[in-house]
């Protein structure tokens, strides 16, 4: 095996070894499951509850891609105002940062005095939690342009327009597909969040059902299922950066 | 005063402050710069780091404004960026995403009347920039993208993208700064070919004296805070130059008379920096 099968199959690895030894320490110690259930137990309650589960995923599936697909709207929009106008910058940035310093759970009380236990609170954590990192990188891509490119342009009577147009926005594509992987696994935190104390639905809502019920395998179950929605959005949206701007990637560790 | 029509480039006590308030500190970038070229003309600004030559430069394409005195170039005072002419840097700053016919066709999507007919002309167009392209040495290598030429290929596709829209003025700062030695020479040719070929007028800025004595018609030597030109020579040796004329005593004559008034600026310059 070469090195970079041994990359590829690491994670795997590196997985399973630790299932085992969890198992093993579960079986061993006589652990109750009441406590921490064992991988063995929560493949059961998986298999059990497979429908309730799966429900409830869907719901929390959709739900972040809705919040989702509203956060890469708003993030790209004030990205590229804010990274098109030093104006802009000064005044929106600082304010921003402040805002996401503010945890996003905090705001799921509001939230649910405007919209009601339900799909609102949970799609707008999502959008809040998920729309920053978007932002940002739009806004570094467009506000960081070679000054000797600039010039180039402008010299043959480009407009500002056409710099964001030509050079700006081709550029910051990188960013932003980089921002999307990191926004996708946020938002799935934000919604889950949200769902824990103001939804009646949701993996958020099984794991606290679950968990009052003592039931710890379910709840556990729930964690797996919202982790490999979350790895497997990621992993998506970075194959979809290396097909679509392959070019930035050239040479870093053989892509 | 006005534009005397013999002279392509026309500058009239122009003096450059950055902003305001330099100006009300009567601290300039370039100072009093009176500097006339002929149409054709290929002009050499060399002196010290810092001292005002690519402020120079932006005087010179309209993207600064001079705070006294008058630009004329091509008869017409010079009010803003200049489209007549094409830029090229230190670095190529192609733009990775294009392949490198594309990278040389984008001024053309920008600048006017190409670019109301782009689409339309397109094939032409592209055929003009293969053309450039096979002049410079390219031929072949238009669909690579940037980062598979080397640095002096990367540099050969920026001079042809400053030349696709058949600019009348070519600008060039430090362009061959970051090549090896032998590349450098091999693009020294370059330029010079374009240049007895399409006759545009060339104001190249560098550090290099042996590169500023090889390609220019005039080379000016620009002292540093302030930013002035000191020193206009003519260099007569013939063209077409071959790289030969590099060693002749004639040529290292005219190096080193050059490397004389820098010397001599920089020892000023440290004296009065004590």
């Amino acid at each position: 095996m070469n090195q970079k099968q041994l990359e590829t199959w690491a994670p795997w690895g590196l997985l399973i070894a630790t299932l085992v030894i969890w198992q093993a320490a579960c079986s061993l110690f006589h652990v109750s499951e009441f406590v921490f259930p064992s991988p063995l137990r929560i493949w059961e309650q998986m298999v059990e509850y497979r429908d309730v589960i799966a429900g409830h995923a869907w719901r929390t599936f959709w739900v972040t891609m809705v919040g989702f697909g509203i956060a890469i709207v708003v993030g790209v929009l004030l990205g590229f105002v804010i990274g098109s106008s030093r104006l802009a910058y000064a005044a929106v940035y600082p304010l921003m940062t402040g805002f996401n310093a503010l945890p996003k759970a905090a705001f799921v009380p509001i939230l649910v005095v405007w919209f009601g236990i339900g799909v609102g609170p949970a799609i707008l954590t999502a959008f809040l939690i998920s729309f920053f990192p978007i932002m940002v990188n739009i806004a570094t891509g467009l506000a960081t342009l070679e000054p000797e490119l600039e010039d180039v342009l402008r010299v043959l009577g480009a407009k500002r327009w056409d710099v964001l147009v030509k050079v700006g926005l081709p550029r910051s594509m990188p960013y932003f597909y980089g921002s999307l992987k990191v926004a996708i696994t946020l938002a799935f935190v934000g919604t889950t969040v949200s769902e824990m104390t103001a939804a009646n639905e949701g993996i958020g809502y099984l794991l606290i059902s679950a968990g009052s019920a003592m039931q710890m395998g379910l709840a556990f179950a729930g964690l797996v299922v919202v982790g490999a929605m979350a790895m497997i959005m990621y992993e998506l949206f970075s194959l979809v950066e290396k097909h679509t701007t392959g070019w930035a990637h050239r040479g870093s560790q053989n892509h | 005063m006005t534009a005397s029509p013999e002279h392509f480039v026309d500058f009239q006590n122009v003096w450059l402050a950055y902003n305001d308030e330099l100006l009300a500190q009567n601290h300039f970038a370039v100072e009093d710069i009176n500097l006339q070229v002929k149409q054709g003309e290929f002009i050499a600004i060399v002196g010290p780091s810092g001292c005002g030559k690519s402020t120079f430069m932006k005087l010179t394409t309209g993207l600064k404004k001079p705070s006294r005195g008058e630009i004329y170039v091509d008869g017409q005072p010079v009010n803003g960026p200049l489209k007549i002419s094409g830029m090229a840097f230190q670095s190529s700053s192609l733009l990775p995403w294009r392949t490198t016919l594309d990278n040389v066709l984008l001024p053309l999507e920008i600048v006017e009347p190409y670019r109301s007919n782009f689409k339309a002309k397109k094939a032409e167009y592209e055929a003009r920039a293969l053309k450039l392209l096979q002049s410079v040495g390219l031929g072949g290598y238009e669909r690579k993208f940037p980062w598979e030429l080397s640095g002096g290929m990367q540099q050969r596709a920026s001079i042809c993208r400053a030349l696709i829209h058949e600019p009348k003025m070519l600008l060039l700062d430090e362009p061959f700064g970051a090549l090896d030695a032998f590349t450098r020479e091999e693009l020294w040719c370059t330029l010079r070919d374009l240049h007895a070929e399409q006759k545009f007028n060339v104001i190249l800025v560098t550090h290099d004296l042996r590169e500023s004595v090889f390609l220019a018609d005039t080379v000016y030597v620009m002292s540093k805070s302030p930013g002035r030109f000191v020193v206009k020579r003519d260099i007569d040796l013939p063209r077409p130059r071959d790289l030969e004329v590099t060693y002749t005593p004639e040529f290292t004559h005219i190096v080193h008379e050059l490397r004389g008034h820098i010397g001599a600026m920089r020892k000023d310059g440290a004296h009065l920096g004590q």
